[in-house]
């Protein structure tokens, strides 16, 4: 320590702070590489990609937006589009809700409390393939719930959407949601505890029933709960690949086809990489335009420290 | 990070009408049913022999529970042509998720310490791409990453799904230590440097002791996310070292002639179990993890 105290000097100073800073530098360089390696370059190589004829191997052979055109004219990626909409929507709407739901029932100071949560949030640390298969059981026609419930006397009951187009999306969506909702339940039940306790005691005195004050009071106090649940499960959606491909494998017929999977096909088995990486560019458009002002306006701007 | 503190209730107090009360229970009681309801099927399926299964009773407990399915799914069930059981995915799975959750947290330790004391012209920047490549779906960037791995000879290797692991764990990693060195007093770091300590010294010998709540959480994260995956595992880690989840679905998807859905369920099982065991011994841990995603620092 004596060395230090004896090198204040003004000539020291700078040339630790460069070595140090060449170190940091140093440290910084993995980070450096995967940024601007995977996610720039390899995020422009792919939307390169999608202008040009490139099949099973990437060539240069540039076709302008043909593949586009290509793409929108092909039924499979535009009924893939609506699944991920419709399923997208109602997954959300529903994880939401019930997670609401879960988070206000738990928060009146009920007994076996923790029992509770650890059973609404189990599903959501194991895989989207054992969920999938879990319910494609499940769902079976001639074994699973809907048999039972049929035997038991209920003839006309039915439950087996994975065999029936026009519910095969709904029979994933349920699975979706046992999976999710949880994760929901969790960050509401956070945010609820998070607030004000005189809050109650004041719509107390005002004689404000409990429902409302949850309604009016506390649900818009939970805003930024909300924003990062729906980030979270919005993220789930768009990559929704797993799933799918364990419950349904994208059938019956195409009624379960997602984005996420017209892309892996195509760039494998199909062997169609301009087609894919156009699919892929149509994926990173809302996600840029989302989430690139949002990081900018965060992150990148304000270099206040 | 957000803290999420999951101290006592703090809603309105309790009226003591038992209707509403009841009411409360009835409906905890009915979730808890529903999301019981397939760990439930899943596991007395594994328990019962074929020919109960074929009666139909989903729901019924087996009357001759065997564990001889669990044997022939961890050891014989059949995925394509090979008959080894899921065991070797539980070792594939194993070999990759070690390395990948310890490689992943250390460079994003490293990161988000470098981000929070050691800012440089341009990390910010920096920073918002990490950030951005933590929304972005996987299908924009694995094609020119097999492309890149074929190149350096590591496209379907144990060593080229690490990597590959590694990477997409990278943003969220240094997201997470990010915030947490950010949350930090600022004068620590500062005392440690008129101290004359450098960059390494202060991470070894001052933050990483402090870092051991979040990397529990990281390990967390890392651990049942990347034991969780299925598409990077499928297309980066090739035919010798396919994960767990794949040969699961292999498992099941393979049909010849009769299928054993006890077999089926049995392999689902054992593969849910390792996430399932850091649910349960990891407790408030994996609710801070799960968070850690989407908030801001």
């Amino acid at each position: 320590m004596e060395e230090t105290m004896a090198n204040t000097a003004k000539v020291s100073t700078p040339r630790r702070t460069k070595r140090i800073q060449i170190s940091s530098l140093l440290a910084s360089a993995p980070m450096a590489i995967v940024a601007i390696g995977v996610f720039v370059v390899c995020v422009g190589y792919s939307v390169m990609l999608s202008f040009t004829k490139s099949r099973l191997f990437p060539n240069f052979n540039w076709v302008g937006l043909d593949q586009y055109e290509r793409l929108w004219g092909t039924s499979r990626w535009v009924v893939s589009v609506e699944n991920l909409f419709l399923y997208g929507i109602l997954f959300i709407a529903f994880c939401l809700v019930s997670g609401f739901f879960m988070a206000v029932f738990l928060d009146q100071k009920v007994r076996f409390e923790s029992g509770f949560r650890t059973l609404f949030l189990y599903p959501y640390a194991m895989s989207l393939v054992v969920t999938g298969l879990v319910w494609q059981w499940m769902m079976e026609p001639s074994l699973g719930v809907q048999n039972v419930i049929q035997r038991m006397g209920w003839e006309s009951f039915e439950f087996a959407p994975l065999v029936d187009p026009q519910y095969a999306l709904y029979g994933v969506l349920i699975a979706a949601v046992w999976q999710s909702s949880g994760l929901v339940m969790a960050l509401m039940l956070a945010g609820l505890r998070g607030i004000d306790g005189e809050i109650w005691k004041a719509a107390r005195v005002d004689g404000i029933p409990a429902w409302r004050t949850y309604l009016f009071i506390v649900l818009p106090m939970m805003r930024p709960v909300m924003i990062t649940s729906v980030v979270l499960l919005a993220v789930g959606v768009v990559r929704v690949y797993d799933l799918i491909v364990a419950q349904t494998g994208g059938g019956p017929g195409m009624s379960t086809e997602m984005p996420a999977k017209f892309v892996i096909d195509h760039i494998t088995a199909r062997g169609n990489v301009g087609l894919g990486m156009a699919a892929a560019t149509m994926m990173l458009l809302p996600v840029l335009l989302v989430i690139g002002p949002w990081i900018y306006r965060e992150y990148v701007r304000p270099a206040k420290h | 990070m957000e803290q999420i503190q999951l101290t006592g209730p703090h809603g309105p107090k309790p009226k003591k009408t038992t209707v509403s009360r009841l009411g409360v229970y009835a409906f905890l009681f009915s979730a808890a049913v529903f999301f019981c309801i397939p760990l439930y099927v899943m596991l007395i399926t594994s328990l019962k022999g074929m020919s109960e299964i074929r009666l139909g009773e989903l729901f019924s407990l087996p009357g001759d529970p065997s564990f001889a399915a669990w044997v022939k799914a961890w050891g014989e069930a059949c995925s394509g042509v090979e008959c080894n059981g899921i065991q070797t995915g539980f070792w594939n799975s194993v070999k990759i998720t070690i390395p990948s959750v310890a490689i992943s947290i250390i460079l994003g330790s490293i990161n988000g310490y470098a981000l929070s004391f050691w800012r440089f012209k341009g990390s910010n920047l920096l920073f918002g791409i990490l950030l951005f490549g933590a929304f972005v779906p996987f299908q924009v960037v694995i094609f020119p990453l097999i492309i890149f791995l074929r190149e350096v000879g590591l496209y379907g290797s144990l060593t080229g799904i690490i990597l590959i692991h590694t990477i997409f764990g990278m943003p969220i990693m240094t997201l997470l230590f990010r915030n947490y060195f950010s949350s930090l007093p600022d004068e620590l770091f500062k005392a440690a440097r008129v101290d004359g300590a450098n960059f390494w010294q202060i991470f070894f010998q001052i933050m990483m002791p402090l870092s051991i709540p979040v990397t529990v959480v990281a390990v967390i994260l890392q651990t049942t996310g990347i034991w969780n995956d299925y598409l990077l595992g499928l297309i980066f880690a090739g035919r010798e070292n396919l994960p767990m989840t794949v040969q699961l679905n292999n498992i099941v998807a393979t049909t010849f002639g009769v299928r054993e859905y006890n077999v089926n369920m049995a392999a689902t099982i054992l593969t849910a179990l390792v996430p399932l065991a850091i649910y349960l011994l990891s407790g408030k841990y994996f609710v801070r993890g799960i968070a850690a995603g989407a908030v801001k620092g």
